[in-house]
């Protein structure tokens, strides 16, 4: 059966196995969206007409299911529906950029400052929209409230759609907006005064960012178990924050920093081999670890499985797969 | 007490899920079903079965049973599947410390819905 669907004073029949996302994008209408898979939030809608599905505010904060937004891309009809987009003011916050700069050949570091209050705990996701309207997702890397800014780590894709934006026109002073932030892969403490349950996290390329959001939090919250890091990446050139990384290892007895490399050679600074396995190999004896994996989504959703099968408790697992846009 | 209550409601299911769930992913026999469905919607739905099994509040009926394991049974879930499942639900519980009694029970319930799982 076909419904209705209102947009923009128009109306299109909806099928029902068509996501409104997917209907309006048949129409030739632009609606920016990202991984069609309920993760990124970039495909948020209000809708009008019709009440938004459960599945279609899956992970959406309280306020943005009290006022009705939907995930476009999970949004079913089974009744007739009018969406809109959001509005900008009440879903929004700008936010100026205060540096761009190279991390390494192919990830650059992105630090805004919201004009407003834009309360966001370090390792979760944030929409980060271009005066163009893309709209993408990025992890947080610091603590925004210590340090007054948000950082994100951006891996530059040739040719994506950011990335393109990212290199030629994103310059310091510059504004954007953000929405959000979404996200349950952050540090949770338990115990008042220091939690001592080791922390094994586990990425690659990018997946650092929220992965160094959470170890500086964890840090700053005293936590005294073991925190171990494992950095994984094809080539030692897309390693980055080695020196850092290492400096935090001398001075923090309590964290560990491995890199380690695909296709590296021997005797060097990182070790040799896939961090898929290093990081199996760890948690073999370490069944009550928290484990916080980001990054590419087949290695965190096979490190997922593993673990979780060597004996780490379903709950204990944290993770963000950063899926690519479809 | 319904045999759900007894068992400890929905703490014992968190607790039953993970030890199930992980007999069932790790058993080559049945795990090719569980190939391309994402860990947390099937630990959901993993604690669904549970629930139902111990004889808790759900809202399954056969024929939801039925429609839900529809494109199972087209890659042939069939009897013997049916029995590995109620083995590892009777490992699990024995390893949580359940009685042989209370462990038969929970298997003549998951028994009594076999011919829905299996659209007979
Ligand atoms: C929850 C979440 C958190 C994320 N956090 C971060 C983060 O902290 N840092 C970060 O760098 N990225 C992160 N991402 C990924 C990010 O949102 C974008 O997808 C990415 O930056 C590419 O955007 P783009 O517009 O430059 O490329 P697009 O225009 O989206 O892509 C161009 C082409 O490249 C393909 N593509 C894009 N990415 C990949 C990839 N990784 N592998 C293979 N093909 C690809 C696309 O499918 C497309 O065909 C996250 C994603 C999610 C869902
Ligand atoms: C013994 C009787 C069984 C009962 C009572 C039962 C019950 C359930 C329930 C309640 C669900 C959740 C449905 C939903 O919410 O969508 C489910 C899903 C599922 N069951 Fe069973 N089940 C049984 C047997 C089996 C067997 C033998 C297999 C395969 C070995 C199996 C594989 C699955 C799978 C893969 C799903 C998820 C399907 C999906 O992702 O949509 N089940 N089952
Ligand atoms: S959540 Fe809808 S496109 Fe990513």
């Amino acid at each position: 059966m076909a419904f209705n669907l209102a947009y923009d004073g128009n109306s299109y029949p909806i099928e029902e196995e068509v996501s409104v996302l997917d209907t309006l994008l048949n129409q030739g209408i632009d609606i920016p969206h990202s991984c069609k898979s309920g993760v990124c939030q970039s495909c948020l809608v209000e809708v009008v007409v019709g009440e938004p599905t459960e599945a279609s505010q899956v992970g959406l904060k309280a306020t943005f299911k009290a006022r009705n937004y939907a995930l476009s891309c999970c949004l079913f009809a089974k009744e007739d529906l009018g969406i809109r987009p959001l509005n900008s003011e009440d879903a929004e916050v700008t936010a100026s950029i205060i540096k761009v700069e190279a991390l390494n050949h192919n990830v650059l570091r992105l630090c805004l400052k919201p004009e407003e209050e834009f309360d966001t705990i370090p390792g979760q996701y944030i929409n980060l929209i271009t005066p163009d309207n893309i709209v993408r997702s990025y992890s947080i890397a610091n603590i925004p409230g210590v340090d007054g800014y948000i950082e994100l780590h951006i891996r530059v894709i040739p040719n994506g759609r950011l990335g393109s934006w990212l290199l030629n026109e994103a310059k310091p002073w510059g504004s954007v907006k953000l929405r959000g932030p979404a996200g349950e892969c952050f540090y949770v403490s338990d115990k008042e005064g220091g939690d001592d349950f080791p922390m094994v996290l586990a990425g690659t390329s990018t997946g650092l960012a929220p992965l160094y959001g959470i170890i500086k939090d964890a840090l700053a919250h005293g936590h005294i178990g073991e925190i171990a890091l494992f950095h994984g990446a094809l080539q030692p050139e897309d390693l980055y924050l080695v020196d850092e990384l290492y400096d935090l290892s001398q001075q923090q007895s309590n964290f560990s920093y491995t890199p380690c490399v695909l296709n590296g050679s021997e005797g060097d600074f990182y070790i040799c081999g896939d961090v898929q396995q290093l990081v199996v190999e760890h948690i073999a004896k370490l069944k009550e670890a928290r484990l916080y994996l980001c990054g590419a989504p087949d290695l965190v959703n096979a490190m997922k499985k593993k673990a979780f099968l060597s004996g780490v408790a379903s709950k204990h697992i944290y993770y963000d797969a950063f899926l690519p846009s479809k | 007490m319904s045999l759900y209550e007894k068992l400890g409601g929905e703490e014992a299911i968190d607790a039953a899920t993970d030890i199930f769930y992980r007999k069932m992913l790790a058993d080559e026999r049945v795990s090719g079903f569980f190939d391309d469905t994402d860990m947390e919607g099937q630990i959901a739905k993993q604690k669904a079965f549970l629930t139902m099994a111990f004889g808790g509040p759900n809202n399954y009926t056969g024929k939801s049973l039925r429609d839900g394991h529809a494109h199972l049974v087209e890659k042939g879930l069939s009897d013997m599947h049916v029995d590995v499942v109620i083995e590892h639900l009777g490992a699990t519980l024995k390893e949580l410390g359940v009685s042989d009694e209370d462990i038969a029970e929970v298997a003549s319930i998951a028994n009594s819905v076999r011919d829905d799982v299996l659209g007979r």
